[in-house]
């Protein structure tokens, strides 16, 4: 059985937000209809993201460290929001484990964002429905899409890669083995939702740097000696050692 | 949790009525089983089945306010063999069917056995409602005010100590022969469900302390010091306003106080006058008292849940 999921490398993303932004965009432009937006330009703007970026700081100033940690519906094995709903428009696809709303059976009850522990769902105000983060599969099974952009927009869009997407019940996949050989968790395990999306964790990277490295043997500096120019005239070519 | 007042008023109000009807029920079994001997008039059932009705429909009604979309309200009903809030809304008609049927049968005055019958059906079909709504709550598991069986005893107790209130006033004023019993029906009622609330709210206090999620399981980071910074968002959204109920400590603890004031000693001290004195306006007063009480009890009920999602949305920026 397929379980899609997204892993995230806390080590690697720095908190841009293009995840947030890309999400939005591809899933405002869809067959789905807008993602609201209330008042964006105003004091306080409000509306449905299905992704965000946020911050925590870990431990005590001055050793602190800064965590920036996406969050989004983690398309839990177990999902808690699917057996509660009512209409059976809460569902988890049997074929690639993605949890899906449909938009035309929802009542609007709110019923799973209460069962959702983590507060992955949210109300659109204006189509009355709850919505929450389809993996983009309206974009993942794309034949007019190239192979290689069939993935979630969040995926494309993150500039340094910190996020993966693939199947974890493929133990080759490419989100198996990070899991596997990164230490991946799971966001409160102790609820036992079992949630697909897995976090890589954040560890502190040292590169040893012997002394002798510092210093290149054939550096051409040692060899050629420092030229002598006029500082207001020099451009940046006439430094240039080569 | 934000309290939406739809769901208080949905809760409270079939709660009376489903008390109502099990205390009319009550009046006629203990008639028929002898432990009561009042001559009663059909219409004495009769009314009560149809203001307990009113009870109902005015709870269904509340409930269609909570809904995004209304119109797709029957859909609700296909979940039901995994969704409590499926079963719940199969209940709240089907006892309401039964609940007319009993209003028929003796507006058609049929012999005892057929409304004992019907009656008895409606008990359960009570107490399957009561239980239905108790375990919306009460299933979320990770929910752990909600997540306990008192969740289940209280709503019971509830409808029965306001429906057995309301029942003692409209006896007061239909039929008196029936005043003591379920005065002191009511009275028992609300002195237990004074216990079972007492209890699930000093174990609410307990889980404060003992939290089993944090923070650091939810972004798992187990230092012992980690502070949000920020929440990816800057004027709220559906997560800060659903899950908060906006509201300061104090403002929840006065709501405490006002409930455990409103609910439990002063309907009692306006029973137990209006018993003695024979005065059904007492008794009305007594009821009215307390189903704003149980407003502001419901109201506590949603409020006091500290959901876990929460812990995502500590600090704006």
């Amino acid at each position: 059985m397929t379980q899609l999921a997204l892993v995230i490398d806390l080590n690697v993303c720095v908190g841009c937000h293009a995840c947030v932004t890309s999400c939005k965009q591809w899933n405002t432009s869809g067959d789905a209809g807008p993602l609201p937006d209330d008042n964006p330009y105003g004091a306080n703007p409000t509306g449905v993201f299905f992704n965000r970026v946020q911050t925590y700081e870990v431990g005590k100033f001055p050793n602190t460290e800064t965590i920036h940690f996406p969050k989004s519906c983690l398309h839990c094995e177990d999902a808690p929001c699917v057996p509660v709903c009512p209409t059976g428009a809460s569902y988890k696809r049997k074929e690639d484990g993605i949890v899906l709303v449909d938009y035309d059976k929802c009542i609007g009850c709110k019923y799973c964002s209460w069962a959702c522990p983590y507060g992955a769902r949210e109300f659109d105000e204006h189509d009355k429905v709850m919505k929450k983060c389809t993996l983009c599969v309206d974009r993942i099974y794309d034949q007019n899409l190239p192979e290689t952009e069939r993935k979630p927009a969040c995926v494309m869009a993150c500039p340094p890669g910190a996020r993966l997407f693939g199947d974890i019940h493929d133990p080759d996949s490419e989100v198996s083995s990070a899991i596997r050989e990164q230490g991946g968790f799971a966001l409160m395990p102790e609820l036992g939702t079992q949630p697909s999306n897995h976090y890589l964790p954040r560890h502190k990277r040292k590169i040893p740097i012997h002394e002798d490295e510092l210093v290149r043997v054939d550096s051409p500096l040692a060899k050629e000696e420092k030229k002598d120019y006029d500082e207001g005239s020099a451009s940046l070519e006439d430094s240039a050692s080569w | 949790m934000h309290p939406a007042f739809s769901v208080i008023f949905l809760t409270t109000l079939i709660g009376v009525g489903q008390g109502l009807f099990i205390a009319v029920f009550t009046a006629e079994y203990f008639n028929w089983i002898g432990l009561l001997n009042v001559e009663v008039d059909p219409m004495f059932y009769i009314i009560g089945g149809l203001v307990s009705l009113v009870f109902m429909a005015g709870g269904l009604l509340a409930s269609f306010f909570h809904l995004g979309h209304p119109e797709r309200a029957w859909r609700a009903a296909s979940q039901w063999r995994t969704s409590w809030l499926s079963r719940e809304v199969i209940a709240l008609p089907a006892f309401m069917a039964i609940e007319f049927l009993y209003v028929l049968a003796h507006y058609l005055q049929f012999n005892e056995p057929t409304t004992i019958i019907i009656g008895i059906v409606g008990v359960i079909a009570t107490f399957a409602l009561f239980i239905c709504t108790g375990m919306i709550y009460a299933c979320l598991s990770f929910l752990r005010e909600w997540a306990s069986p008192l969740t289940i005893i209280n709503f019971i107790l509830f409808g029965l100590a306001s429906g057995f209130i309301f029942a003692t006033a409209y006896s007061a004023y239909a039929n008196p022969a029936f005043v003591q019993t379920f005065g002191w029906f009511a009275v028992a009622f609300t002195v237990v469900v004074f216990i079972t609330r007492s209890l699930s709210l000093s174990r609410n206090q307990k889980l404060k302390q003992k939290p089993k999620t944090t923070t650091q399981t939810a972004i798992g980071s187990h230092h012992t010091q980690v502070t949000q910074r920020s929440q990816g968002q800057m004027g709220g959204s559906y997560n800060t306003r659903e899950f908060f109920h906006g509201k300061t400590e104090m403002f929840l603890k006065n709501m405490r106080g006002i409930f455990m004031v409103l609910v439990f000693p002063v309907p009692m001290i306006l029973m137990g006058l209006g018993l003695s004195a024979g005065n059904p306006n007492l008794l009305l007063a007594a009821f009215v008292i307390q189903y704003v009480g149980l407003i502001a009890e419901r109201w506590y009920f949603f409020a006091q849940v500290n959901h876990p999602q929460n812990l995502y949305y500590q600090t704006v920026s």
